[in-house]
């Protein structure tokens, strides 16, 4: 299986289609398709940038991301875990006299909890963030094209990509095309 | 109850030219607050990248091979010292009885509170959306990683059998006991390990969209997998940036509370004893705003030679040299009112022990002098930056800053090594001298904090790309009401 990206109007087309995707100059031309873009209703399609674009998830009508729910349970399974292990070591394992301070002492377990909280609650907000950008990942149909590579210097895209039961590859050129995109290419697999 | 009833019709015509007055007084307003921006030059998007990319793709110049030369045999120091005290004892150092602890913990409180300013900036300045941080957070945040090594080393080595060092991991030890977690030095190990693993968290993100543009474009082979490898394959899709802007504000959030936490925790092994000088409930605000302050001093001095060396002066501009001077300038007031509150709750307590040791010990004991020089290196060099053009001469601040990293090195000396060497028992007083293993092995630790940060800003962007890159002005997609009021007159366009 060798990947196929062609632009559109060279007459070839891969067998098997991945996405159709566009060129954009700035964040504002970036901003403006991208509204036209969610108002048309389309599923599957994506923006890159070199940065992030406040307000571009709103402009595609994204909704807020994920992370903090994995920050929280990440936090709270430290918590816990953590609560047990100093209760069940400090006063049923090894009980440690220490000048006659009580075994189980919540004050003195603060800081432990504090830093046993943290940790993990660190440690899965980074899950969390792999996980639901879909990383990490070894190839992406979208690195064949060479212009891609500038998506990380100065240029933007937007890619529509052929999952949708309702995608119509015509109907997608035309459109990016209408909203100004420049450089219309074909991403996919040659058979 | 229908009196109260607010009226329908709120007369629009009126409502509508207020509106637009007070937009117009606003407009007015911004219009003559002249901000700096963030860059300098008018640097564009594009060679903000080139810029920062540049020192990583081209050659290494040849002060860096000089350079990373003299810090390897500096940071050999250290190895040789910790070699020859784990083969002999932790009696090649010069501690004794009372001075227990000397400059093995000074080192350590020294280093890991040059770490926490690195994450103040990094994170607090970021939730208070001080944008103006994006240009050093990335370099700000190594320093944190690198001096929380440097503090590493000592905690792990004062113990003296260093093989048994694994008795402070919270498992059982060979006779199924356990370590006692209501333990300050407990919670030291558990604050220490947390705060690297964190930062080493906070940076590594921070870094991800900027090992693609890396990633995407150097030539070298074995580089380009490097960061191919390090960027998990991110593509800067929008998806992955509002996750990615998420995670960075709950990593800020985490590592805001973790500074606290930390400077509680470390000050609490001095806080929770009852020997004078080290009994104070300040201790902890105290840590934090000399940590901040000894970090900011070590942040201006990695700064300047950089951004003169690698020409990045329009991103690292005069602005941020001046803001860290006044940081420094506001840690320095801060820290000479604990200073003040000290001996006040001294005098103001009524504990002979306490009042002795303010007073008599500290003021005019054997260790005057460095008091003294700490007062002096503390409290009055940085009084220099109230003036505008000392904050703006990069080399001048740079200098003045080493009195006050040397004073905080001063100050944890003081802190520990006078408050201990005479303590409630008069016919065990003494006093502690360092030996030349102390010497080297300090001396070391600047090797390879100096080692770690050269390397870093060879192989890794050392301003963070994708952060300057998104306050600039072009990567605002929405028109700001002063540049769309302005379009005819083109002030800003």
């Amino acid at each position: 299986m060798s990947n196929l990206v062609c632009s559109v109007g060279s007459g070839q087309m891969p067998k098997k289609l991945y996405a159709v995707a566009a060129e954009f100059d700035g964040p504002k031309s970036l901003y403006a398709a991208a509204e036209k873009i969610r108002d048309r209703g389309i599923k599957g399609w994506d923006c890159y940038s070199p940065y992030y674009i406040h307000g571009l998830d709103k402009a595609m009508g994204l909704g807020k991301s994920f992370v903090g729910l994995f920050t929280f349970f990440g936090g709270l399974s430290g918590l816990v875990g953590g609560f047990l292990l100093v209760t069940i070591t400090s006063q049923y394992v090894y009980q440690m006299d220490t000048q006659g301070k009580p075994f189980f002492s919540l004050p003195g377990f603060v800081p432990i909890l504090d830093l046993l909280l943290i940790m993990p609650s660190a440690i899965f907000s980074i899950v969390g963030l792999v996980v639901l950008s879909g990383l990490p990942r070894l190839h992406h149909p979208l690195w064949d094209w060479d212009a891609f590579t500038r998506a990380t210097h100065d240029k933007f895209f937007i890619v529509i990509e052929a999952n949708d039961p309702r995608f119509n590859e015509k109907a997608s050129i035309d459109l990016l095309k209408e909203i100004g995109g420049t450089n219309l290419t074909y991403i996919g697999d040659e058979e | 109850m229908s009196y109260f009833k607010p009226t329908t019709n709120p007369a629009p015509a009126r409502y509508d030219l207020l509106a637009r007055h007070e937009e117009a007084e606003t407009i007015q307003a911004r219009r003559d607050i002249v901000r700096e921006p963030y860059v300098g030059n008018d640097l564009s998007a594009v060679s903000v990248g080139d810029r920062i990319a540049a020192v990583v793709e081209n050659p290494a110049p040849l002060w860096w091979y000089i350079a990373v030369s003299i810090a390897g045999g500096l940071a050999s120091f250290t190895m040789i010292g910790i070699l020859y005290l784990i083969v002999t004892g932790v009696g090649v150092w010069g501690e004794n009885k009372s001075a227990n602890w000397a400059w093995d913990i000074t080192n350590f409180v020294f280093w890991i509170g040059i770490g926490h300013a690195g994450t103040m900036i990094a994170a607090i300045l970021y939730l208070t959306r001080q944008r103006w941080a994006s240009g050093i957070n990335r370099a700000a945040e190594a320093m944190t990683i690198f001096a929380v090594m440097c503090a590493a080393v000592f905690p792990g080595v004062h113990v003296g059998r260093v093989w048994f060092a694994w008795y402070m991991a919270p498992i059982p030890n060979g006779n199924a006991i356990w370590p006692n977690f209501r333990s300050p030095l407990l919670w030291d190990v558990f604050a220490v390990n947390t705060y690297l693993g964190v930062s080493i968290m906070f940076w590594y993100v921070g870094l991800i969209p900027d090992a693609a543009t890396m990633r995407d474009r150097i030539k070298n082979k074995i580089l380009k997998y490097f960061y191919a490898v390090i960027c998990l394959g991110w593509r800067g899709s929008a998806r992955q940036w509002i996750n990615y802007e998420f995670c960075y504000l709950m990593l800020a959030g985490i590592a805001t509370l973790l500074v606290i936490t930390t400077c509680t925790v470390v000050s609490s092994d001095f806080s929770t004893s009852v020997i004078p000088g080290w009994h104070g409930t300040i201790f902890i605000p105290y840590f934090g705003v000399g940590a901040i302050y000894g970090g900011f001093c070590m942040l201006i001095i990695l700064l300047v030679p950089i951004r003169q060396l690698y020409k990045l002066d329009d991103l690292v501009t005069l602005r941020h040299i001046d803001m860290c001077c006044r940081f420094t300038l506001l840690m320095a007031l801060l820290i000479t009112y604990i200073y003040g509150m000290e001996f006040f709750i001294a005098y103001y307590g009524g504990n002979s022990n306490e009042f002795y040791h303010f007073f008599e010990n500290r003021m005019w004991g054997p260790y005057w002098h460095t008091w003294q020089l700490m007062m002096f290196f503390n409290c009055v060099v940085p009084q220099l930056f109230w003036s505008k053009k000392v904050r703006r001469s990069p080399w001048l601040a740079m200098t003045i800053v080493i009195f006050p990293s040397i004073g905080m090195w001063l100050e944890r000396f003081i802190i520990i090594v006078c408050s201990i060497h005479r303590d409630y028992l008069p016919s065990s007083w003494g006093m502690f001298y360092p030996t030349w293993i102390d010497i080297m092995t300090f001396a070391g630790t600047f090797g390879i904090f100096f080692l770690m940060y050269l390397l870093f800003i060879r192989f890794l962007p050392v301003i963070a790309i994708s952060e300057v890159r998104g306050v600039l002005p072009e990567a605002n997609p929405h028109d700001p009401p002063v540049v769309a009021a302005e379009k005819n007159g083109a002030r800003h366009e």
